[in-house]
Formats: structure tokens, C-alpha cells, sequence
């Protein structure tokens, strides 16, 4: 199924991402490249096959619910491009 | 020990000429920082020197040393790449994204090596967030290959595997998502290894594909990987992916014989499309495993070139989650004057993203897209699985499988970056040992036109012994690991 650059700027939206018109085409051409080179997956016969999300099919500990770091606001907020009054700012985004 | 060796020496060398006070830590962190200034300008393997810092944990080290009661690395100077969150010292990924970002904490990785006694000389350049196989996408310009400045040094870890085979430090750590230790290793003529998925703890390591990542060694032995590995390794309450499984005591199995070492040759791995000089090269050093008493058994990795469709899914798919929290509010770039929210997610994210990881961010959204799922991303966990069995139907007649880490010796600058899809084929020896979970190193092997070649060794899940046993008796029968770039003698 050919990609189309219809179908490239919706991906693009669902990521947001912006394409620019004049690259369209070539970024249209090598994503449909890539998924060429992963379409071949449809040949492999996987039924029953477990789906594997974790190499060693590992379950995540879970850690106790308890305070471990006290805190660290200023520190965290110090790398942020905008705060004010502890906040993140952000656009308006209710008129 | 004169002081032009020290850029060569090993780290197991170095400790102990340390130990023994024949050599301060202040003289050899001076002797490496010297040496950064005089070739990286050309190498471009650095992207920040903590000179000062440096030189003030040399001073410590040196007290410590005095004292006689420093770690297991005290004094050893090393270079972390820039994707360790290392708190106060900038850690970019080589993004324009994380240009401006100075973490607030050390990666567990920093942290161990640290209190260990290493001291930090600065942070190596990459591919952006690890994306790439020549580490030509970074928003800092190229690494050079020390053999060939005309050549790349592979990627992501290439600045890493630049600046120890240049002498700019023993030890160097790297990250291998789908083969980014062990492609810069081989390339690059040094000695790498990523660790089974799990073995080391993957907090503060910025994030790329949560189930492919792991950090490992980049050295001039097996001997200083063991070294490395040993302090890096170990369960962590911040991880809860890693692994809680006991750490063995990597060097006191290096030693022994591998006598009667079964390994697997897979049959995929030597097709008739492997360069001829590649498989002779590799051939070569597999007949010296065998003189060491190793037998070689063929074997069958039957999905070995479905290995590619399913990484470039899987891996993209996590990445484009992992990615999604850049969206300049909290850290990292942020666009000037946004109008409104939507404007500043995407102008932020489409300005401070390169072109390569704006690919993988699309491919991966797309495979995860409702109607797409199935058809990508549920049906490449499926084939990874199948990629997973046939290691362990090989494992059933092997205890390790050996080829090469990479497809050829390192190419020219700028050769590879306009066909994304020739740049994927680069990691066909490597990614499935991602998929899979399992230990793989790099071992140089030998020089094709005077450029490395690296012999690649993958393991049994958590058994990173045995390969770095087997690393160790072929290096200390060959000297192919003491081969250095023609610039190391000039420049030192």
C-alpha cells in the first residue's frame, strides 16, 4: 500500500510534528521506504505467538508506596524554560 | 612509567601503577586532558571537558591513593557519553532538544563509576538521542574515525569509541540500543560490550527504546571491561527493570582455559553476501579461539534478517513514547513566542528534533496508530519473540555464538547519510542480540586496509563471564587490541 503525504501529516499531528511543504515529498518517500523494509514482517507466520515486550518476560517490581526524596522543586524547576510562582508556564489556553 | 605510554596504557596497566604510586592521578588526568587538546579539535569525539573538575578529583584521588583506601577505579580518568545524566555538567544526547539541559541528578551508572574513584574528564558526542550509526547525526557536528579522519567512527557511542582508541581515556561508557557499543567498538578497533538487558541499571540514561537500552564498557580490553562492568552492574530500586540477579566476579573467571568452549558459527551470519576479507578476518580469529581449545559448532539463527523489520518497528515504536515528553514545557527546547499550546508542542518539538529522529518519532506513531497496531507493532513483538527462540534453540549446542559486529570496516563521511535504509543494514549483526536481551562484545580482530575489524561474541542471558573469558584468551594470544590509529604516535 503506497504511503501517501495525506497519510504523512496525520502521523505527523498524532506526534506532533510539523512538515514543511517543501519536504513533503522526500519525507513522504523515505517513511514509505522504511515501511517497505518492515512490511516484509507479513510473511512470518506468528500464529499463537506471544507477543514479547520484555526480553526476559520480566514482571516490574513494584516499590513500596513511601517517600523516598523530599522537596526538590526549586532544583527540578531550575531546567524549565518558563515558571513563575512554582508553576510551568504555559499558552493561554482557556480564553 | 614514561609518560607518552600512559595515553596507551590499559586500565588494568594504570590501576596498577596507581596503586603502586608509580603515577599520580593528578599526572595521568593531566596527560589525558593534554592529549584531548592537541587531537580533538580534529576528532570532535568531545563535546564538553571538565577540565577543572577533573583536575580536582585527580587531587582527591591522589589523597585517597596516599591513603591507601581508594575504590577499585580510584584515579582511572574516563569519558561518559552525553546521554548520562551527570547532575551540574551538561548532558545534551547531541540535540539541539537538550542543548540548554543541566541535570539535577547522576545517572546510577555516573554514580557507581564515581564512587568507584573514577573521575570524570567530560562527555562524549553521539548520533542525536542515539539514533544512527555514524554518530554524523549530532546537532555538534561529526566524530572522526582516529584510523581515517575521512571515515566515521559508527554510532551512537562513536565519540566514545573515537576518544578511547585515541587515547583521550581507558574507559569510556557507552550505551547499545541495536548495536551502538558494539558497531563503534568494531569500527573504531576497541573492545565494547553491551550487557544483558537488565545487568545494568538504566536510571538517568536517557531514555530511547525502554526495552532495547542497555550501557556498557568501551575499553582497550576485555580485561578493563570485566574492570568496568563489575562496578557498573547490580540491581537498582530507581530501575525496576533492572535485573536482581547476582553480579559474579567477572575477573576471577578471565583466567581460566576455555577448553572445550563450544561456539556457535551461525549460518546466516557467513552468507555469501559477508565480505569476503570480513569473513576471513573473522575466520582468522575464530581458528585462534580454536587453538585455544574452543570448538566451533554450526548453528541456525533462521530470523536473523527479520531482525531489521522488527527492531526499525519496535524501536522506533518506544522511542516516539519515550520522545513525547518534550513538549517545551518542563525542560529541554522551547520555541519562541508559541500562540498557543498546540504551537508550542509542535514548533518545539519540530525545531529541536534533527531529521533522523523525526523519522523514527513517525514511524514509530504510525506503528503504534489505532488500526496500524496490530498489523506493526503487535506483530514485531510476535517475530521477536521467534528472534528470542532461536537463540535459545542455538544455546541448546553452544555456550557462545561468534561473527562479526558489523557488515565492514568503518565508511566515508557523509556516505550513508542520505539512504536512512543503507544505515539501518550497519546494525544486522547486532540488533537481534537487543531483541533478544543477551550479552554481545566487540573484540578487534585485525586490520582490513589498515581500518579495525571487530569480532562479535553474544552470550547467554547474564552470562557476560563466559564471553569476557573468551574475549580475555583471545587477547592475550593476539595483539590486535594493542594495534593503535597512526595518529596516536604522532600526537602524543
Amino acid at each position: 500500500m503506497p504511503t501517501t503525504p495525506a497519510d504523512v501529516l496525520s502521523v505527523a499531528q498524532l506526534a506532533r510534528l510539523r512538515i514543511e511543504e517543501s519536504a513533503l515529498d522526500d519525507v513522504t518517500d523515505r517513511f514509505g521506504r522504511i515501511l517497505d523494509l518492515v512490511a516484509e514482517l507479513q510473511q512470518i507466520d506468528t500464529e499463537g505467538v506471544e507477543p514479547m515486550s520484555n526480553p526476559h518476560d520480566m514482571v516490574q517490581r513494584l516499590r513500596t508506596d513511601a517517600v523516598t526524596e523530599g522537596d526538590q522543586r526549586l532544583e527540578l524547576q531550575a531546567v524549565a524554560p518558563a515558571v513563575e510562582d512554582g508553576f510551568f508556564l504555559v499558552p493561554r489556553v482557556i480564553d | 612509567m614514561a609518560l607518552d605510554s600512559l595515553t596507551a596504557a590499559t586500565a588494568t596497566e594504570l590501576v596498577s601503577e596507581l596503586q603502586a604510586r608509580r603515577l599520580s592521578a593528578t599526572e595521568l588526568t593531566e596527560s589525558c586532558l593534554n592529549r584531548i587538546s592537541a587531537v580533538n579539535p580534529e576528532l570532535n569525539a568531545v563535546i564538553t571537558v571538565c577540565e577543572e573538575q577533573a583536575l580536582k578529583e585527580a587531587a582527591e584521588a591522589d589523597v585517597m591513593l596516599q591513603r591507601g583506601d581508594g575504590g577499585p577505579l580510584t584515579g582511572l580518568p574516563l569519558l561518559h557519553k552525553d546521554i548520562f545524566c551527570t547532575r551540574g555538567v551538561a548532558t545534551t544526547c547531541s540535540s539541539k532538544m537538550l542543548e540548554n539541559f543541566v541535570p539535577p541528578y547522576d545517572a546510577t551508572v555516573v554514580s557507581r563509576l564515581r564512587a568507584a574513584g573514577t573521575i570524570m574528564l567530560g562527555k562524549t558526542n553521539m548520533d542525536e538521542f542515539a539514533m544512527g550509526s555514524s554518530t554524523e547525526t549530532s546537532r555538534f557536528g561529526v566524530t572522526r574515525n582516529p584510523w581515517n579522519m575521512d571515515c566515521v567512527p559508527g554510532g551512537s557511542s562513536g565519540g566514545a569509541a573515537a576518544a578511547v582508541a585515541a587515547g583521550f581515556a581507558p574507559l569510556g561508557t557507552g550505551t547499545d540500543t541495536g548495536g551502538s557499543i558494539r558497531q563503534p567498538a568494531s569500527l573504531c578497533g576497541i573492545t565494547g560490550l553491551k550487557p544483558t538487558y537488565g545487568r545494568v541499571s538504566r536510571l538517568g540514561i536517557i531514555a530511547f527504546a525502554s526495552s532495547l537500552d542497555q550501557a556498557g564498557p568501551m575499553t582497550r580490553t576485555a580485561e578493563d571491561a570485566a574492570l568496568m562492568l563489575q562496578v557498573m552492574s547490580g540491581v537498582d530500586p530507581g530501575d525496576s527493570t533492572s535485573a536482581d540477579v547476582e553480579v559474579p566476579d567477572f575477573r576471577s573467571q578471565m583466567g581460566d582455559s576455555i577448553q572445550g568452549l563450544r561456539i556457535g558459527i551461525p549460518r546466516q551470519y557467513f552468507s555469501p553476501s559477508l565480505d569476503t576479507r570480513m569473513a576471513q578476518t573473522i575466520q582468522a580469529a575464530l581458528d585462534e579461539l580454536v587453538q585455544e581449545g574452543a570448538e566451533l559448532i554450526d548453528i541456525d539463527l533462521p530470523h536473523t534478517e527479520q531482525g531489521i523489520a522488527t527492531y526499525y518497528i519496535i524501536a522506533p515504536a518506544e522511542a516516539s513514547a519515550n520522545l513525547s515528553r518534550y513538549d517545551g514545557v518542563r525542560f529541554g527546547y522551547r520555541c519562541g513566542a508559541p500562540q498557543d499550546l498546540t504551537d508550542l508542542y509542535e514548533r518545539s518539538r519540530t525545531e529541536g528534533f534533527g531529521d533522523e529522529v523525526k523519522r523514527r518519532i513517525l514511524v514509530g506513531t504510525y506503528a503504534l496508530s489505532a488500526g496500524f497496531y496490530d498489523a506493526y507493532f503487535k506483530k514485531a513483538q510476535q517475530v521477536r519473540r521467534l528472534i528470542s527462540h532461536d537463540f535459545k534453540n542455538a544455546f541448546e549446542h553452544c555456550d557462545v555464538i561468534a561473527g562479526p559486529a558489523a557488515p565492514g570496516v568503518a565508511f566515508g563521511l557523509g556516505t550513508k547519510t542520505q539512504d536512512p535504509l543503507a544505515m539501518y543494514l550497519e546494525d544486522i549483526y547486532t540488533l537481534s542480540v537487543n531483541l533478544a536481551g543477551l550479552p554481545g562484545m566487540s573484540v578487534p580482530a585485525g586490520l582490513i586496509d589498515d581500518m579495525p575489524v571487530g569480532l562479535q561474541l553474544i552470550g547467554r542471558a547474564f552470562d557476560e563471564a563466559t564471553l569476557l573469558r573468551a574475549a580475555h584468551r583471545f587477547q592475550l594470544r593476539t595483539d590486535h587490541h594493542r594495534a593503535r590509529p597512526a595518529l596516536a604516535e604522532v600526537a602524543s
